[in-house]
């Protein structure tokens, strides 16, 4: 239905579309995704925020130089910027619709991912054994809550890569299959632009302390 | 294309194939590889600053850090988040402005405050004029 509004000092109709016009299936998702995933930036803004505030307050405890180890975080700052371009090239395959060399590098980055959290939980158990549990001191409240809501956000995107993979092998590379893949191709590459503030105001500005 | 191109959306922003926004189809293999290539640099020196400690001065290693970090915040944006001002007819770059202006306001605000907080309230400080 097209309204007509003839405006009383003109003599040009104006036309109105007062109809709802028909949005295709997942026209909006990736905005949508977008938008979530601002609203978990602000989230983990004020988790560097609260690390920022207590970062340097150990409690006569360990300090970061005690209890970071470098090497370990360049190894594992590296497996997530290698599953970044391995997932970077799953989404070039789905474009070519080449399923069978998609998989595979969702496969390589499922691998990546999983070696990620194994060297994080290592470091962990590592700290914690060491008697630098979350509840020692401020410091380490703050980075325990920081540095594990990123891991758990990078579990829960494994999780989902497992489910999504499972998808494609049961339904094919179907538009609703595409779709869910580039959302968890812009999750895995915002947990990787998180990674970088990690990596620099945890671990490195730490040492620097 | 689709019939109902969007007022707000530019008409060569819609695919054939999926019409709708192109910040995540705008890949390709060389631009993930130059992305690839600048994180890897990017990370590289601030790891190597800080343990070979070459800039010797703290503050100046810090400021170095920060300012790599933001470099490669911004090459992940555009080489694997295909960021641009264009995709969902600007949207998703409204988003972005807005986000980044809370985050600013949040971080700086928070560390602003809390910081005179700490200053100012230290156990000890000025307690004897304070009897």
């Amino acid at each position: 239905m097209t309204l007509a509004v003839v405006p009383p000092q003109n003599s040009e109709p104006v036309f109105y579309v007062v109809d709802e016009h028909e949005h295709p299936e997942g026209a909006s998702t990736m905005l949508g995704f977008w938008i979530y995933l601002m609203s978990d930036c602000l989230m983990f803004a004020m988790l560097f925020a609260t690390f920022g505030v207590l970062g340097g307050n150990y409690a006569a405890g360990p300090a970061p130089k005690d209890l970071f180890d470098l090497p370990l975080v360049a190894v594992n700052t590296s497996m997530l910027l290698l599953s970044s371009i391995t997932y970077g090239f799953a989404m070039l395959a789905m474009e070519k619709s080449r399923v069978g060399a998609m998989q595979a590098w969702l496969v390589i980055t499922g691998l990546f991912g999983l070696a990620f959290i194994s060297i994080e939980l290592f470091e962990f158990a590592h700290m914690i054994h060491e008697g630098a549990t979350p509840q020692r001191s401020a410091f380490l409240s703050s980075f325990f809550t920081l540095v594990g809501t990123h891991g758990l956000h990078v579990t829960f995107g494994l999780v989902w890569l497992v489910t999504l993979m499972v998808q494609v092998a049961r339904y094919g590379l179907i538009e609703a299959n595409r779709r869910r893949l580039m959302c968890l191709s812009m999750f895995w590459h915002f947990l990787d632009v998180v990674w970088i503030g990690v990596f620099t105001f945890v671990y490195l500005m730490g040492m620097l302390r | 294309m689709k019939a109902d191109t969007h007022s707000l959306q530019p008409a060569h922003d819609a695919h054939p194939a999926d019409g709708h926004g192109e910040h995540h189809a705008g890949g390709s293999r060389e631009s993930y590889l130059i992305g690839f290539g600048l994180s890897v640099i990017l990370t590289a020196i601030p790891f190597w600053l800080v343990m070979s400690g070459a800039l010797g001065d703290k503050q100046l290693t810090g400021l170095a850090i920060t300012v790599l970090a933001a470099i490669q915040i911004v090459v992940h944006m555009v080489y694997f988040l295909h960021m641009n001002t264009r995709s969902e007819g600007g949207w998703t770059m409204m988003a972005l402005i807005f986000t980044i202006i809370m985050v600013v306001i949040g971080l700086t605000g928070t560390l602003w405050v809390m910081h005179h907080l700490n200053v100012n309230m230290m156990p000890g400080h000025d307690m004897s004029t304070m009897q």
